[in-house]
């Protein structure tokens, strides 16, 4: 337990930071059940997404931390017999509202995938697909946006000079960069993280986790992640689940310090998980 | 247990080596049974091509490749004059209209079955396209002869003729007098014909797509019609073409509904509602009055389908194979 302890606080930097002042809520949840036909996998949960803050979710395997996520983008109405009850708004738009256009909720907050997903075409149209789905731009335009894009997923400098080839040919973790960047080109104000590193090599995970923190300049971030040195060095605040219950959500330093559940104290300390 | 021992040991060697023996003999003789089962089918195959040949030979010595481009069919004549234009031209014609018309609703009912269709309806609907398949091709023949004919020829020709009158191309490909045995009516019979290979065997590969793949498209705000076209469609292309192939034989050598409705007319016409003959029609409907010269040159038409659909079957496989090289990747 104790040397645990000391890789945990190591990974989460030399200094710790003091805790960040309270971030505008962007994403609220009050209350929220979810189920898949009759299993109740989610619990009342009761959490708010920061402005611009990154919020880890971490707990064993089927706690129910990917369902929580794909609340947030409605990704379960893609599958007959799952349905959530509650609360969730998005500022003022009401993420369970049946009547919601999905499109338009998915294009505000974006999703990248445990196995990197490029589409089945070139580079370059992997993230101009997403941006022609909301507007009609200039192919000069186009071409910056597709740059400042592929910029922003911290990969232009790897693949400015085959922008043509096919997205499939990059390596793992070039693609997961290549999908992060798809997702920042449609301009969302969300963007959650399905445990974006699980696939990748430790190089490409540091640059992966560099990212999302950069990211966070600009976009309320949402990650999953079965790594706790992960959870601890990329988030501002961290929620733990288990069994489809949210257990704590504090700021990271503290759930990774001086934890108030038990539950959260033994997970984190590799007792169980 | 034990007891079991006992009587192993009471058999003695002499009979474990017997019986071991007459293990092996049935071992040979199935290892022989199944290869000649396996090598009869090349057997039979060469057999075909052997008296195919064989049997157009003097029909390829009398006219050579003129065959392929002489439109004349006149088996009556002294001596016969015979060339394969018309069947030809209306075999490709038909199987042509017929695939412009089958790809689209295939890939559509596809499309609907993976992608959009309520859980409860996708058994029927299935399992309605599998007994369309299942349907026996003298049934479509029937049902084209008394009732798609008579309403191509008395409703739908007529109808195109008078939205289409006088434009250039388009009004002489839907001109003529009406008459119930058509190119265009075979096409139709040939598109529901081939309809359930097509949705078959995409609704097989747009299975393959990962669920994930299609997540991220949704991901990024796509229709389901835009995931579709840019996700579900490229991704599993191969197959779909490799499932068209196969649709595209089946419509090529497809003889007893055709030769029911096409016409049996050798003589190329321009409009589409016009009589017509392809080349398993042909050979159908003269074959058993045949003899000499004109039974090599139907034999010869025999041989060019074997080519044409040969080639076809081919490019499918091929195809086929790639995809499969690719998902094991």
């Amino acid at each position: 337990m104790t040397d645990l302890s000391v890789s945990v606080s190591s990974a989460s930097g030399p200094v710790p930071q003091p805790a960040l002042p309270e971030a505008a809520p962007k994403v609220t949840a009050r209350g929220l059940n979810f189920y898949y036909g009759e299993h109740h996998a989610l619990k009342n949960i009761n959490l708010t997404l920061g402005t611009n803050r990154v919020t880890a979710f971490i707990g064993p395997s089927g706690c129910g931390k990917s369902t929580l996520l794909r609340i947030f983008n409605r990704m379960y109405d893609l599958y007959p017999g799952q349905r959530a009850t509650g609360q969730l708004m998005l500022d003022q738009t009401n993420i369970l509202d049946p009547k919601l256009d999905l499109n338009l909720l998915r294009a505000r907050v974006g999703m990248v995938f445990q196995k990197p997903t490029p589409f089945p075409m070139t580079i370059y149209e992997n993230i101009a697909f997403g941006i022609r789905l909301y507007e009609k731009i200039s192919k000069s335009e186009m071409d910056g946006r597709v740059e400042k894009a592929l910029r922003g997923g911290a990969l232009w400098n790897e693949v400015k000079d085959k922008l043509n080839a096919s997205g499939l040919s990059l390596s793992g973790g070039q693609q997961q960069r290549l999908c992060i960047a798809r997702t920042v080109a449609v301009r969302p104000e969300v963007i959650l993280f399905d445990e974006p590193c699980s696939a990748l090599d430790p190089i490409s995970t540091a640059k992966i986790e560099e990212l999302i923190q950069e990211l966070a300049e600009d976009y309320t971030i949402a990650i999953v992640t079965h790594n706790m040195q992960q959870a601890a060095r990329v988030s501002d605040k961290t929620a733990f689940m288990y069994l489809g219950e949210l257990i704590e959500f504090d700021d990271t330093n503290k759930i990774f310090t001086s934890p108030r559940d038990r539950r959260t104290q033994d997970y984190i300390t590799g007792r169980f998980g | 247990m034990a007891v079991e021992s006992d009587v192993m040991e009471a058999a003695g060697p002499y009979d474990r080596a017997r019986a071991l023996s007459a293990f092996k003999l049935g071992d040979i003789t199935f290892y022989w049974i199944t290869r000649a089962c396996a090598i009869s089918v090349l057997l039979i195959l060469g057999g075909i091509i052997i008296s195919l040949v064989v049997g157009a030979w003097p029909a390829i010595r009398e006219y050579g490749l003129a065959f392929l481009w002489t439109q004349r069919w006149a088996p009556s004549a002294d001596p016969p004059v015979l060339g394969a234009l018309g069947p030809i031209y209306g075999t490709l014609i038909t199987s042509v209209i017929a695939m412009m018309i089958a790809i689209p609703v295939g890939l559509g009912i596809a499309v609907f079955l993976t992608e959009i269709c309520p859980l409860w309806l996708r058994r029927p609907i299935g399992l309605a396209i599998e007994l369309l398949a299942g349907i026996p091709s003298i049934i479509y023949g029937m049902w084209g002869f008394f009732v798609l004919g008579p309403f191509l020829a008395n409703t739908f020709q007529p109808f195109m003729i008078s939205v289409f009158d006088g434009v250039p191309v388009l009004g002489t490909i839907f001109a003529g007098p009406p008459s119930y045995l058509s190119l265009f009516n075979a096409s139709l019979i040939l598109a529901i014909m081939v309809l359930p290979f097509i949705t078959s065997i995409s609704v097989d590969v747009f299975k393959t797509v990962p669920p994930v793949l299609k997540e991220a498209a949704y991901g990024v705000g796509c229709t389901t019609w835009e995931v579709v076209r840019n996700v579900v469609i490229p991704y599993t292309r191969v197959g779909v073409i490799g499932g068209v192939m196969l649709a595209l034989g089946r419509a090529l050598g497809e003889t007893m509904a055709v030769t029911f409705i096409i016409g049996n007319s050798f003589k190329i016409q321009s409009s589409i509602f016009a009589p017509g003959t392809t080349i398993s029609a042909a050979i159908a409907s003269e074959f058993a009055e045949s003899d000499g010269l004109h039974q090599s040159g139907l034999i010869l038409l025999g041989l060019l389908l074997f080519v044409l659909t040969f080639f076809v079957l081919a490019a499918a496989r091929l195809m086929l194979l790639r995809l499969e090289k690719k998902a094991g990747n």
